[in-house]
Parts: structure tokens; C-alpha cells; sequence
């Protein structure tokens, strides 16, 4: 069948298009009248509503800051607190000429024209129209009173109460929950607009920067009604923020008290552990700083004193802080050269002072340079004997120690919850082939053995370490916060337990340990003599400067600051381990002389009574399956 | 009588003769009228709402003027000329929207605009808002009405391209128009009414589908805080709690020119672009707005008698098209100050400062004017 043919019907079309203008006008009517209706019902319905706003006053949304999460010590005394404290705000809007009313406010207050470049600069941290930017905080009651009097003056400038953060314990935990300080521009740029439009502080370094966002809280708002002088009249709408988590931290406040005073003053560092549960008891790095000075601003002057110190106040020695271990990670290269088969407990190496490789005719050196004779592996632990460790990173080699030493956390970051901690250095021949393009030579081996050389640990990294020959290899990371609003923090990468062929290997290298403190021929044995339990310890000493061969480190050579750094690291009480700690006594020389009573003391402060015993809940060993010695 | 009308039916210069100076220019006299009057009420509400800048005033009146310029140049043409280049047009205005994608991927914003430093600078999505009726309308007009299933995918599809162009730029207020506009002359065509509820019908599940199962939380987030701006006064919300506070307190016969409180003092960011209604609601009042939208609605009713009279069917669409869009337009940008709709970048027409989009505008009443003006004269009887 023949399809009809199409033939364009203009009058057809026409008809089509009119009825469509008519639907068209007839939706243009109802919509203008929708229109019409909406504004009739703001402008005559509402009329009173917003008219009373208008009149003279203004409708003003403004963010309410949430209250930032407090930090309590594991015993629930105050860390970080929140402070009221006067602020001076202007308000740019609403100032006229807003350089000269700051020229006024420094005469008022008879500030110096620094403190004018200051406030200039705070003055463009304003993000939004109409917002209130702080440019003075802690206002004394003098400051409050003189801006009061000189108020026609200055438009637009209000003093405000604030919360601010306070650290009562002042430089106690400087370098453990570190401090928060004013947001800068580049921080301005990574935040979240909105959640910290109230918000003038954030976290800059240790806790208050890595739990940040626990820390600081959903922000609130209100639409407030304000005069035009800007002063609130009355609160319309309210939605509340919600405050920040509370923090409740591992650290106790007399532990770390009393590491400082074992410390006396010198330059160093501290970390305790308890091997149980991976909680940091104690985190020390001195000399530290009051971190107050950061929150409101420091100052040109005593910033600059800080950072150009020689006593480096600013640097973070327990997590920045990078050491060869010394002869503190013998007790690991044990565990490591038994489970791997290389050594067995009776093991003998003679000493002559010495070690040799075969066909090579470099020396390298026992500390005691007459020589230990037959030793065994617990001989070489007492005697910190060199020779011994030469001979048994020789035979492990380096692939299989950095295997091991890496489960044991040196060469990587092994904290769940510090900020800026540094990784170290574990060396490997790939290392050295990118790193240096130079193939492995085994004399770097042998140096390994004893903790010297390419590899560089952090002070914590060493309380890891031996936490986890203290644990016999249960690996928890040592982690700051105990709880974030009662919930413990969660480990997203945990590491793998270390699990040897025998679990006898722990008991070697802890009896190793117990005779440096107390066989007769202990390194640290006038230590451990002083004390009312038993102590597994090893010390150890990080070069400062090289010595070359043939040389001999004479004290007398070489300047205070060029002296050895003087390492100890140890557990306790050795059958029932609940504490282990890392000491650095930075050119404190020797690690058994120095280091070693530092380490005793934090324990004494963590394990005795106040009659001087061993505390009850530390004296009855736990019944475990490990063989009676 | 009988002599003088034998006499004017046959000679078209005595025609010629009496029309006046407006009708040899092809200008509709009623729709300048209209666009004059908005011009001078825009250079009065902008005065105020620009804190007394002669300087803007003057901007905003040059570019009237060659809006004015643009408008009588385009209604020189017949539109069956106008007509013979618009596929030519859609295809290089898409060029140059796929260009502008892809430079604005390279540098990192500015993606709205083509520069040649001393040459030229403009967007290639305002073009789009006229191509893309005309486009539609000339495909159509040589097809039957109402247009078939096939046509009516073809059409969408050739309004999608240049939608989801500008969308990415992206610039939702003109992608809006755009859409508008093309969309508007299948209307116009007379697109079937069970199409148009089928499509609807289809919309609902579909989004409720994407709602429920493929989109993330913080996308819904966003869609709930795009609908409902006063749930985020710190961000957009703060304009539209604003803004409404000051068109509400101007009443019923507003405050009086330059007595407006809430629009000064930079409360509104915008006051002198998309938010210059709210200038105009609160020193001007109900009667002031209401005033406004008469002269729209004259406009756009002019708009709607120029498409009923239009010969061509190209002509009809064209000027249907143009006509609702403009109502969008208006729509669209009294409903999002108002807080009645969302908040998209919809300039108010001639009344909002900026020279480009009343550029675009006149142009578009230069078409209106084309197709009015170049109608046979036997019809005009």
C-alpha cells in the first residue's frame, strides 16, 4: 500500500504554534503571580519581621566556634585546657578607615611599630565580610580599660572574650602534645571552609596536630542581631557546634617529671614503654619550651632566641632525633643471629681486641682493646663485646639483618600516632646502590653488628626495640593517646609480630641483659647493684665525630659539643617487664656511666612504692610458659 | 475613498512613503519603548546599588548602546537569511565551546572565556544562549508538527552537546538557559503532550534510582545544600538570608531610592549584579517590583503576539523560544533571591550590571524584531 504523501499544512502548523503561545502566556501569568505572591509574603507578611531588622540593625550570621577536646595525662590531670582570655577584634566593615584606627589602638596602647606590622598582618587573615579578626590576645586589665576609654575613637574594634588554649604544665609536654597556633595562609587554603570559619587556632605540631580533627569539633552558627556599631543585640537562631573530643594520653605527669629531673638539666632524651600495651609512659627531649609563647602568637624576639640556641630547645630529639644505636641493638642482633641459625647459645669467639676478615687486613676494633678472650653469646652481652658482634653480623650478612632489624621497626616510622616522626635508616645493598651507587662492602657489615655505621634509629625507635625483646616479640605501636572519647585509638597498619623458632632466643638476649646490670663483669653492673629488682639493660655510645684507624677518641681532644652521645637502653623487672625505656645523654660519653642511672631512676619512679619495695602489682612474676632459669 | 484604496493596494511606494524612520530601520517601536524605559530604571537602581559610581553607570550605558547597535544591525536581516547560516554557526560555537574545555583544563581557570590578547575576549556559551534556539528552530521548520520521535532525539541530542559543554565550564546559570532555550522551540512546535509527561515521569525514578543507590553522601550533601541554600548560612545561604532580609524590609512602597540599608555596606557581595533585585525590592518595595514585572510582562506578551504573527515557521519558533527564555530568565533570578529557588549565576535582564549578557539580550530582541519587520506586506493588513 502506497503511503500517503506528507504535504506541510502551514495552516495546520500556524494553529499549532498559537495554541502553544497560549499556554505560554497563560504559565508566564501563574508563574509572575508565584513570583508575585513570594514577594508579597516577605514584604507585607513578613514586613514587620524584617523591617525590625533593618531598622538601624542588621542580620548577621555568625560561626560559633566549637570548644577544642581537653588532653588529660593517664591519671586525668589537665594538659591542655581551654582559657578565657580578652581579645581585640576589629571588624574591617565597619572601621572607615581601618590603617588609621590600627595607628590609634597602637597609641592607645603604646605598642611599638612592629606590633602594627603584626596586627596589618593578622588584619588580612580576615576571610568573610563583616568578620570580627582577632589582632591582640590577653588583653591586660589595663589594655581593656584603655580601649574602653578611647571606644568613640575606634569603630569597630571590640575587645571579645575568647576560649584560648593553655598548657598549665608548661614545658613539660612540649614535644609530646606539642601546641596549636594561629591558622596561617597555607593551612587557610587546605581547611574546610566552613568548619573552621570560627576558628582562629589549629594544631601545629604532636598531638594537637595529629588528632586535629577529633580535637576541634563541628562548628556552630547563629543569626544575631546587631546595632550598627556591630554590638549583638540579641540572638535569633542558634544551632550549637559540637565540642571536640577529649583526649586522655598515655604519658603520666610523675613519670615524666621525674625522667626530666634523672636527666639533670642535659641535653637529651627520654622515652618509657610499657611493653604490654605499647603506651608511652614517659616522652622526654630536652631542653624543651614553654609552648604557651605559640598560641597566641610568639614574638620576633623570642622565637628567634629559641630557634637560634645552641641547645636546639625546638628539636624533637625522641622522634626527629637520628642515632646510630650503638651497642644497645646487641640484644636484637642476637635474637636475630639464634633464630637465624648462625649462633647458638654456646657459640664461643675468641677475642684478641680485635676482629679480622679474612684477607683483609683492617683492624676493626674491640672497645677494650686487650681483649676478652673466649667469649660466649651471654659474655658478649655483658661485655658488650665487639669482637663477637663483628664475627656474628659477618656470618648473618646484610641481607638477613636488615630482614630482621626491619621487623623490629628501625628504618620506619613506628609510632601510631606522632607527628613528624622520622623513619631512620635501616641500610640495605639496594639502599646503597640508589642511594649511593656504590655496591655493599662487608666490612659495613661487621659495623652494623654493633650498631654503627649507615644505620641511624630515633630514641624511640630503641624503646621499640627493646619493648619488644621485653615482649618477646608482640609488636604494638607506641602510641600517646590511651583514649578519644573513651574509645581507644584503632592501629589502620599494624605491624606483623616477630615469632622466632625458639621462643628461648628472648630469654638469651634477656639474660644477656641482666648480667650487664648484675653479673660481676657487667658494664652496668655499679647500676644495677643500687637496685631492688632485677634489670635487663644494654648500654651503648652514638659517635659524634669519626675516629679514624688507629686513632684513639680522646676526650681531652675533642670539644664538649663533639663528645660522644651516651645511649642505655633497658627493662624491667626483667622476668616481668613493665616498663622499658630509651635513654640519649647527648655528649654524655659513656651510655653505662651516664645513661644508665638516668634509666634506673625512671624506673624506680614507675616501679617502687613509696617504702622503697617493688610495687606489689610488679613483684609476683606472671606464671608463663617460658623455662625457669 | 474607493480610488485611494485601489491605489494603495497596488503601489508600494506610497507604502513606502508613510512608513515612518522606525519601520525603514525594521525596529519594533513598542519592544524600544519597553528596553528604553528598562535601561533608564537599571542606570537608577544600579547608581544605588554600585555606591554612586558614574563610572559603572557609564560602562552599563556604553554597552547599552552597542546592545542597541547589535539589536538594529540583526534586524536588518531577513531571518530567512539568518536562517541559511545557523547550522554553520552551532558548529563552530561548539568548536569553540570544546576549545574553551580543553584550554581551561590546561590553565587551570578562566574556562568561560576565549582571549586573544588585543583581539578579542568573550565567551563562547553567550552565543550559544541565540544558536542554540535557532539551531533547533530551523531543524524543525522543515519538518511537519508536531515533530516526530526521531526528530525530537536528534533535537535533544543537539542540545545536549552544547549543555553539558557549559555545564563543565562550569556555569550552571547559563547551562540553564541554554537548555531553556533549545527546549523551548520543541515546545513551541507543539511537542506532544504525553511525550512531555512521559519524560517527566521517567525523570522521577531515574533520580530517585541514582539517589538512593550511586551517589556518594557528600554528593548528596551537596544537591540538599544547592536546594535548601539557608541550611548552609555560612556559605551561599548567608546571601539569600541576606537578601531577603532586604527586599523584605523595603514593604510595600520601600525605603526610597538610595535609603536602602541592608543592600549597602557590602552585606550582599553581588548587590550590583545577580542580587539587584534585592537592591531594588528594598528602596523601591512591592510596588517597585511589581512595577518591574509589568514591563517584563509587556515585553514578553510583545514577544507572544510577534510569534503568533510570524510568517515563517522559522520565525515563529525562533521568536517563541526567545520569548519564554526571557521569562526564565526573570524567573529564575527573582526565585533564587527571593529563596524560592536555588542559587545559579541568572543575571536580571537589562536591570543586573554586566555587558555581555546585555549584548546577548538585545541581540535576541533583535531577532524578535527581524522576524516582526521583514513580514510581506499584504499580511500586515
Amino acid at each position: 500500500m502506497p503511503q500517503p504523501i506528507r504535504l506541510k499544512d502551514h495552516e495546520k502548523d500556524a494553529r499549532l504554534v498559537r495554541n502553544r503561545v497560549i499556554v505560554g502566556a497563560v504559565a508566564v501569568l501563574l508563574l509572575t503571580a508565584v513570583l508575585v505572591a513570594r514577594l508579597y509574603y516577605l514584604q507585607v507578611i513578613q514586613y514587620e519581621y524584617h523591617s525590625t531588622l533593618s531598622e538601624n540593625n542588621r542580620v548577621h550570621v555568625q560561626p560559633v566556634p566549637p570548644t577544642r577536646g581537653l588532653i588529660f595525662d593517664r591519671n586525668g590531670v589537665v594538659i591542655a585546657d581551654n582559657r578565657p582570655s580578652f581579645s581585640l577584634t576589629v571588624t574591617r566593615e565597619r572601621t572607615g578607615d581601618w590603617e588609621q584606627v590600627l595607628d590609634v589602638i597602637v597609641e592607645v596602647l603604646g605598642l611599638s611599630a612592629d606590633d602594627r606590622e603584626l596586627f596589618e598582618k593578622r588584619m588580612k587573615q580576615g576571610r568573610r565580610p563583616f568578620e570580627p579578626v582577632p589582632i591582640l590576645f590577653e588583653l591586660s586589665e589595663e589594655q581593656i580599660a584603655r580601649i574602653a576609654v578611647n571606644q568613640f575613637r575606634l569603630p569597630g574594634v571590640e575587645v571579645v572574650a575568647q576560649l584560648v588554649r593553655h598548657y598549665p604544665q608548661g614545658a613539660h609536654f612540649a614535644h609530646s602534645v606539642g601546641y596549636v597556633g594561629r591558622i596561617n595562609e597555607k593551612e587557610l587554603k587546605e581547611l574546610d571552609p566552613i568548619n573552621y570559619s570560627g576558628t582562629h587556632h589549629i594544631g601545629k605540631t604532636g598531638i594537637e596536630r595529629f588528632y586535629e580533627p577529633e580535637l576541634h569539633g563541628q562548628v556552630g552558627y547563629e543569626e544575631v542581631e546587631t546595632n550598627a556599631r556591630g554590638r549583638v543585640l540579641r540572638v535569633l537562631k542558634r544551632t550549637d557546634p559540637k565540642p571536640g573530643k577529649d583526649i586522655v594520653l598515655t604519658l603520666d605527669i610523675r613519670l615524666q617529671e621525674a625522667a626530666e629531673a634523672a636527666l639533670g638539666g642535659r641535653r637529651g632524651a627520654v622515652v618509657a614503654i610499657d611493653p604490654r600495651t605499647g603506651e608511652v609512659l614517659a616522652m622526654v627531649s630536652q631542653p624543651s619550651f614553654d609552648p604557651n609563647l605559640f598560641v597566641t602568637g610568639i614574638s620576633f624576639k623570642d622565637y628567634a632566641e629559641l630557634r637560634d640556641s645552641l641547645d636546639r630547645p625546638l628539636y624533637n630529639r625522641v622522634l626527629r632525633g637520628l642515632y646510630p644505636p650503638g651497642s644497645t641493638i646487641k640484644p636484637v642482633v642476637a635474637v636475630a643471629g639464634l633464630d637465624a641459625g648462625v649462633i647458638t647459645p654456646a657459640t664461643r669467639v675468641f677475642d684478641p681486641g680485635f676482629y679480622q676478615l679474612p684477607n683483609y687486613d683492617h683492624k676493626y676494633r674491640n672497645w677494650n682493646r686487650s681483649g676478652d678472650g673466649w667469649v660466649n653469646l651471654e659474655t658478649a652481652l655483658m661485655r658488650s663485646n665487639d669482637t663477637y658482634f663483628y664475627d656474628l653480623a659477618h656470618k648473618m650478612g646484610i641481607d638477613r639483618l636488615h630482614q630482621y632489624l626491619s621487623r623490629f621497626g628501625i628504618g620506619q616510622r613506628v609510632s601510631l600516632d606522632m607527628f613528624e616522626e622520622a623513619t631512620g635508616l635501616m641500610p640495605s645493598r639496594e639502599w646503597k646502590r640508589i642511594t649511593r651507587r656504590q655496591v655493599w662492602y662487608p666490612g659495613e657489615t661487621l659495623i652494623l653488628g654493633i650498631g654503627q655505621g649507615y644505620m641511624q634509629t630515633t630514641p624511640l625507635q630503641m624503646a621499640q626495640a627493646t619493648a619488644l625483646v621485653a615482649s618477646r616479640g608482640k609488636w604494638i605501636r607506641p602510641h600517646l593517646a590511651r583514649t578519644i572519647e573513651g574509645q581507644p585509638p584503632v592501629d589502620p597498619n599494624p605491624m606483623p609480630d616477630i615469632v622466632v623458632r625458639d621462643p628461648s632466643y628472648w630469654d638469651q638476649a634477656r639474660n644477656g641483659m641482666e648480667q650487664v646490670m648484675h653479673g660481676a663483669r657487667g658494664t652496668a653492673r655499679k647500676v644495677g647493684e643500687t637496685a631492688a629488682y632485677r634489670i635487663a639493660g644494654k648500654s651503648g655510645t652514638a659517635q659524634v665525630v669519626a675516629i679514624r684507624q688507629g686513632e684513639r677518641y680522646d676526650r681531652s681532644k675533642l670539644q664538649e659539643r663533639h663528645r660522644d652521645h651516651a645511649l642505655f637502653v633497658g627493662f624491667a623487672p626483667a622476668e616481668n617487664p613493665r616498663i622499658a625505656v630509651a635513654v640519649m645523654v647527648e655528649n654524655g660519653e659513656s651510655g653505662s656511666g651516664v645513661a644508665a642511672p638516668v634509666v634506673k631512676q625512671v624506673m624506680d619512679a614507675w616501679l617502687l612504692g613509696e617504702d622503697g619495695q617493688l610495687k606489689p602489682e610488679y613483684r609476683s612474676p606472671p606464671t608463663s610458659p617460658e623455662p625457669s632459669r | 475613498m474607493n480610488g485611494n484604496f485601489d491605489r494603495t493596494l497596488s503601489s508600494e511606494d506610497v507604502m513606502r512613503r508613510r512608513a515612518t524612520l522606525l519601520q525603514r530601520l525594521h525596529v519594533d517601536g513598542i519592544l524600544l519603548l519597553l528596553l528604553l524605559v528598562l535601561a533608564a530604571g537599571s542606570l537608577f537602581v544600579l547608581y544605588s546599588a554600585s555606591g554612586k559610581s558614574w563610572d559603572l553607570l557609564a560602562k552599563q550605558a556604553s554597552s547599552f548602546g552597542i546592545g542597541l547597535v547589535a539589536m538594529v544591525v540583526i534586524a536588518q536581516f531577513e531571518p530567512r537569511f539568518l536562517a541559511r547560516w545557523v547550522p554553520a554557526g552551532y558548529v563552530i560555537g561548539v568548536l569553540l565551546l570544546i576549545v574553551v574545555d580543553v584550554m581551561g583544563h590546561n590553565a587551570m581557570g578562566a574556562t568561560r572565556w576565549i582571549n586573544i590578547p588585543g583581539v578579542i575576549r568573550f565567551q563562547p556559551a553567550e552565543f550559544m544562549k541565540i544558536l542554540m534556539p535557532a539551531t533547533i528552530a530551523w531543524y524543525l521548520a522543515k519538518r511537519s508538527l508536531p515533530p516526530r520521535l526521531k526528530h525530537v532525539i536528534v533535537s535533544l541530542a543537539m542540545i545536549a552537546v552544547p549543555f553539558i559543554l557549559v555545564v563543565r565550564q562550569p556555569d550552571l546559570g547559563t547551562s540553564l538557559l541554554i537548555l531553556a532555550s533549545g527546549t523551548f522551540v520543541l515546545f513551541m512546535a507543539g511537542l506532544q503532550w504525553r511525550w512531555i509527561a512521559g519524560a517527566v515521569a521517567a525523570v522521577v525514578p531515574v533520580a530517585v534510582g541514582m539517589w538512593m543507590f550511586v551517589m556518594h553522601d557528600y554528593q548528596k550533601q551537596r544537591i540538599l545544600t544547592f536546594l535548601d541554600p539557608e541550611s548552609d548560612p555560612l556559605g551561599t545561604g548567608w546571601n539569600i538570608i541576606q537578601s531577603k532580609a532586604a527586599i523584605g524590609s523595603g514593604g510595600v512602597f520601600g525605603k526610597g531610592w538610595l535609603l536602602g540599608t541592608q543592600s549597602h555596606l557590602d552585606f550582599l557581595p553581588e548587590s550590583h549584579t545577580d542580587f539587584i533585585i534585592a537592591v531594588l525590592g528594598e528602596e523601591f518595595g512591592l510596588v517597585g517590583i511589581c512595577l518591574l514585572l509589568l514591563v517584563y510582562l509587556l515585553l514578553i506578551a510583545r514577544g507572544l503576539v510577534i510569534t503568533a504573527q510570524a510568517q515563517t515557521l522559522f520565525g515563529k519558533l525562533m521568536a517563541g523560544s526567545l520569548t519564554m527564555t526571557f521569562f526564565v530568565y526573570v524567573l529564575v533570578n527573582i526565585g533564587m533571591v527571593s529563596g524560592l529557588l536555588p542559587v545559579v549565576g541568572v543575571p536580571l535582564p537589562f536591570i543586573s550590571y554586566g555587558g555581555t549578557s546585555l549584548v546577548t539580550l538585545l541581540s535576541g530582541f533583535g531577532v524578535l524584531m527581524a522576524v516582526h519587520t521583514h513580514r510581506k506586506w499584504i499580511a500586515q493588513v
